[in-house]
């Protein structure tokens, strides 16, 4: 019996060694170990054996069995290792082929602009604003201590729908709206992006529509070093660290002292960028507010100019062709 | 304002201040400087010379040989081609070595065997421009005063070294339309000597030639004087007032006009001189203009007046528009010998209107428009009487006559040292301020921390306090203004809730791979007739004087331009369009707008053309795919949080009946999704695009920012799949409804994974397959559970919907 076991032993680790693939191996498996297998037909012919030979014969058994088992589980391995070798070599790609392309859109650049206006800003405390772009006239203008007989205020140079009634010429009926809305609290911080409309011929630098941002803020004891500060920070987060600022004397009849606002820009030199000032007293006395007690300053700047500027783009009318070979330039902004 | 340094120089002390000094201070000071230029034009080695004797070329007819002294006993045989050249001239003959404008360089030359040594030059050879040149200077060479030194480099006698500063004045700064005035603000900006000429009143003591002089409206004309200057020579005027006179830009003429501009450029007051002959009796009669009275202007045309205008009148006869342009009928000219000369105030906006009226503008309506100095009307008028004596032979005729209705009072302006602190973020001492008034001239008293400041009426801009404070600002330098943040109370700041939903809506099409435009406000009124808008009953409102047919009206949807748009860019061989645009169409029911339109925010998207680039892996689907958009937009309603839109047929204007859905919420519409018809897709060249227009108040009212949490389930779901047949028109929203109504609660979702239609399934039907989950949340559902639900729907789906199960 003992020689039948170990002959049994060396048969089968020899057919295990020389398996080809798991379904060979499988085979030896139910061949020699299962339960109508080789090793338990030798198994089942204890019953002649003395008692004293059963425990031994009955362990011997026993140890050829795991030594087969932990044999098939090596081969198995070994075999399973060499098929997903092979699977591997097959699944070789050309990594190099287009992906599937997933387009990235984009956003329209001046709305970048305001969107990193807006966050600027917000970041200062201010909140966002908004009117509408057919205006009345009055605040168009007379609120904003524009004269009646002020040039802009004819009907060759703005867009009227009725004598009363026409498309904002700028966003600073914001300011005036704002505040009457406010009644007379402070502080107010607002920005106002916006479209405005001027009766332009366009061309590489006017537009009949474009777009502007309107700062005011109002409260007690502001003065015009907040607004240089506020401006200065305002500049260096748009246009980067360091950015040089000039502000020259102006002239706008809604604010006083008013100043026009350079930057240097390393290849133009100084480039004007925004208008700004201290509100005009009469400005803060119409929507409501006392002069004496408050002041304010307010700024403003066209989002064109300042994109023109950021990206070196030379025609203003390229922002309303909307040709896609200019629109997907800004994907990565 | 042209600006000439030699001129400015004799009215103020500019010695050791070079024009880009002046330059560099006027920007920093409020004045913006557009550009400095010498007049010479690049000129050198030009002279003025003596044309001694003319003959004729032998050989050419054109041409003359002239013997020209230049000077210094140099004598030049000169080959010129002008046919007015003359012998006795006194002509500018550029040497051999010259250069003129361009970078020409004047060699010796020998023309058809003549030697030629130079050349006699014509104003456009010198670098004038048309412009300031008179029309007989415009061909031909340049024949100079009989007076001009021999030898003289020309460009000492024509004024050519004159330097030329550009303002650029905001329309407060009228005070700087005039020499006097940029004197004055050069001489605060440097605290420099002011050196203005002096001027005295005339009058006769002969017998006075009649002036009688009537105001209609004081509005229209507060102040009219006028003075007689009799016994004229007529001529050219001196060199040195026409070299200062093309500085500023302006052409002399002769004598009397030159010194009527010259008194202006002076002053900043215009002047006219009417030929007194052509007053009957001297009488000014200032009113406005009669319904279609005409009137021949010295430029000759007949000009058509209204109401509007104001004329000079001699009671009967128009003689001029009043501040735009003299008449034709009392022209001075070369017979003239005495002249009435005007200086008036005229109502700015009656000038700006009429100037624009007639389209007619004029360095002295352009100084009307703003306004002249009261105070400065009378020593102008007596300034150009007094030049009129000295370089034209005048004599005194009359006395200065002056109507004048109400008076001009001074304006004094208190201003507050602590408001002036306070405003400007300064620290400023009293002196100094003090200082900054007596270099504009302004005489100042202070009393206790209150300075009251005389205005004088140069400066009609400044009127209040305020004014005041910016005068100190920008005498006391913008760039010594310190840099503060904001103090007080702080603000949250930040963005309201549909700012935050536009940028939301903004950056998910953006993810989407859709580019954003942004089109034009206004629109062709033929625009939006092609689509049916949002809001059908919108009026396109209209501008009054649209500036083209192009932009005539305002939008009332966004979508004809995107079409616009997407045929540009496939016409530019972008064939490939994903646009969407958020932005405001404009509504009204008024026929005439009374009140401000509704202003409606819309979004709106247009995709069409070709599959996305290289697709080798997959089936290319087009842009405009129906499913594809509508994939899009549900993936924008799931980040809004707006959900149950429901998709019924519609059939508006300018999309196709059988491929559009009117989209939605709780039985409220938001908006639109649709392929474009055909008709229109052709039209433009594009290929079955689809377009949605929602309305952002409505979406945004239907979303929902705000994550209610839902726990993971925790025991397992059952899958089963149903496929049926059923009729084509059946739509799979009603199936899809009637599964979930059907089944009920235990129903965790259903999903079509198929929809086919052919031969094998019949003629008018279609197939379609479902993936229903089911799952309890607080158990595992047995297999008969299951079956009982399941069986349920599909008995509702064969004897509701008629539908066969595969």
């Amino acid at each position: 019996m003992r020689e039948r076991l170990q002959a049994l032993q060396e048969e089968a680790s020899s057919a295990i060694a020389s398996a080809d693939d798991l379904d060979q191996l499988r085979e030896l498996k139910v061949k020699y170990l299962g339960k109508k297998g080789e090793l338990t037909a030798v198994l089942r012919g204890m019953g002649s054996l003395s008692p004293e030979e059963r425990p031994v014969i009955g362990g011997l058994a026993n140890e050829i069995r795991g030594k087969l088992e932990s044999l098939i589980a090596e081969k198995e391995e070994a075999l399973e290792e060499a098929a997903l070798e092979t699977r591997l070599q097959e699944e070789k790609i050309d990594i190099t082929l287009p992906g599937v392309p997933r387009v990235a859109g984009s956003i329209h650049p001046l709305n970048l602009i305001i969107e990193q206006i807006e966050d600027i800003f917000v970041g200062m405390g201010f909140e966002v604003a908004e009117g509408t772009e057919v205006e009345v006239d009055y605040y168009n203008f007379e609120a904003l201590n524009i004269p009646k007989d002020h040039p802009a205020r004819d009907m060759q140079d703005s867009f009227y729908i009725t004598p009363e009634i026409l498309l904002r010429t700028h966003t600073s009926p914001v300011q005036v709206r704002t505040l009457e809305a406010k009644e007379g609290y402070v502080p107010v911080r607002i920005i106002c992006p916006g479209k405005v409309y001027r009766r332009d011929d366009d061309d590489a630098t006017h537009s009949h529509q474009f777009t502007q941002i309107e700062g005011l803020v109002v409260d007690r004891g502001v003065s015009m070093s907040e607004l240089n500060g506020v401006l200065l920070s305002f500049i260096e987060k748009i246009f980067g660290e360091g950015t040089e600022m000039r502000l020259r004397p102006s002239y706008f009849p809604f604010t006083e002292p008013s100043v026009e606002v350079d930057i240097y820009h390393p290849e133009k030199g100084w480039v004007e960028i925004l208008g700004a000032g201290m509100v005009h007293p009469r400005v803060l006395e119409k929507a409501g507010y006392n002069p004496e007690r408050y002041t304010g300053f307010a700024f403003g700047m066209g989002v064109e100019r300042i994109a023109m500027l950021k990206y070196d783009i030379d025609d203003i009318r390229h922002f309303y062709n909307n040709d896609l070979r200019f629109l997907r330039q800004f994907r990565s902004v | 304002m042209l600006v000439s340094y030699e001129w400015l120089s004799q009215y103020v002390d500019l010695e050791g201040i070079s024009p880009e000094d002046i330059a560099e201070e006027l920007n920093r000071t409020g004045i913006e400087v557009e550009v400095i230029y010498t007049r010479d034009a690049g000129v050198s080695g030009v002279v003025v010379g003596e044309v001694l004797s003319v003959e004729k070329h032998p050989e050419a007819d054109r041409l003359n040989v002239c013997m020209v002294n230049v000077g210094k006993g140099q004598m030049l045989q000169i080959v010129c081609g002008a046919s007015n050249v003359a012998a006795g001239q006194r002509v500018p003959v550029a040497l051999v070595g010259a250069k003129l404008p361009g970078g020409m360089k004047i060699k010796k030359a020998n023309l058809r065997g003549v030697e030629s040594n130079g050349m006699i030059c014509s104003a456009k050879e010198l670098g004038f421009p048309d412009k300031v040149l008179m029309k007989e200077q415009t061909e031909g060479i340049l024949v100079l005063g009989p007076d001009a030194p021999v030898g003289e480099d020309i460009k000492n006698y024509l004024g050519m070294n004159d330097q030329v500063i550009e303002l650029q004045l905001t329309p407060n700064r009228s005070d700087c339309l005039g020499m006097i005035g940029v004197a004055y603000e050069v001489s605060a900006i440097f605290d420099r000597e002011l050196r203005l000429p002096d001027v005295y009143i005339q009058s006769v003591d002969e017998e006075e030639s009649p002036v009688s002089i009537t105001l209609e409206s004081e509005e229209d004309c507060p102040f009219y004087a006028a003075q007689v200057v009799h016994d004229l020579k007529i001529g050219p005027s001196p060199q040195w007032m026409q070299n200062r006179l093309i500085s500023a830009g302006i052409r002399p003429i002769n004598n009397i006009v030159d010194i009527t501009n010259y008194v202006m450029i002076e002053t900043g007051q215009p002047l006219h001189a009417f030929d007194y002959d052509q007053i009957p009796g001297g009488r000014i009669v200032v009113r406005r203009a009669r319904p279609g009275e005409q009137l021949v202007t010295l430029d000759g045309v007949t000009r058509e007046c209204d109401e509007e205008m104001l004329l000079i009148t001699d009671g009967d006869q128009p003689l001029a528009i009043a501040g735009i342009m003299g008449g034709e009928s009392s022209e001075v000219t070369a017979q003239t010998t005495s002249v009435l000369i005007e200086a008036a105030f005229f109502d700015p906006a009656v000038v700006r209107k009429g100037s624009r009226k007639l389209g007619l503008r004029s360095e002295a309506s352009n100084r009307f428009e703003k306004g002249v100095d009261p105070e400065r009307i009378i020593p102008a008028l007596a300034r150009a009487v007094q030049l009129l004596q000295q370089f034209a032979g005048g004599k005194v005729g009359s006395d200065l006559y002056a109507e004048k209705i109400g008076d001009v009072d001074d304006v004094v302006i208190s201003l507050r040292h602590e408001r002036l602190v306070k405003v400007l973020g300064i620290k400023i001492k009293e002196e100094e301020v003090l200082d900054i008034f007596r270099r504009l001239h302004f005489p100042t008293q202070l009393r206790e921390g209150i300075y009251d400041v005389q205005v004088p009426t140069r400066r009609p801009d400044l009127t209040m306090e305020v004014d005041l404070i910016e005068e100190v600002a920008r005498l006391y330098g913008y760039d010594r203004i310190p840099t503060t943040l904001p103090w007080g109370q702080q603000l949250p700041g930040g963005l309201t809730r549909e700012q935050k939903l536009r940028r939301v809506i903004r950056h998910t099409l953006r993810n989407l791979g859709m580019n954003e435009v942004l089109t034009y406000s206004l629109t062709s009124p033929e625009a939006g007739k092609k689509i049916e808008p949002l809001h059908r009953t919108a009026r396109p409102i209209a501008l009054a004087m649209p500036m083209s047919n192009e932009h005539a009206v305002l939008r009332t949807s966004l979508l004809p331009q995107l079409i616009e748009t997407a045929a540009y860019n496939i016409k530019h061989g972008n064939n490939r369009v994903t646009i969407f645009e958020m932005g405001k169409t404009y509504v009204t029911e008024e026929e005439n707008l009374t009140t401000l339109p509704e202003e409606r925010w819309e979004l709106a998207g247009l995709l069409t053309g070709e599959a996305e680039p290289t697709i080798w892996k997959q089936t290319p689907i087009p842009a405009g795919d129906f499913y594809i958009v509508k994939g899009m937009l549900e993936a924008l309603f799931t980040r809004l949080g707006v959900s149950g839109v429901q998709y019924s047929e519609a059939f508006p204007d300018g999309f196709h009946p059988g491929r559009t859905a009117e989209l939605s919420v709780n039985g409220e519409v938001i908006g639109l999704l649709g392929q474009l018809h055909p008709k229109l897709a052709k039209k433009y060249g594009l290929e079955d695009p689809v377009v949605f227009q929602l309305d952002l108040a409505k979406l945004f009212s239907a979303a929902n920012d705000e994550v209610v949490y839902q726990p993971i389930p925790r025991y397992p779901a059952v899958t089963r799949d149903l496929a049926l047949v059923v009729d084509e028109d059946v739509l799979a929203q009603e199936v899809e409804e009637g599964i979930r109504e059907v089944a009920g609660e235990l129903l965790e979702s259903v999903t079509l994974f198929d929809v086919f239609t052919g031969a094998q399934i019949g003629e008018g039907k279609k197939s379609i397959a479902y993936s229903l989950v089911y799952r309890a949340k607080d158990r595992t559902l047995t297999d008969e559970e299951v079956q009982e639900v399941h069986q349920r729907v599909v008995d509702y789906l064969e004897d509701i919907l008629g539908a066969k199960l595969r």
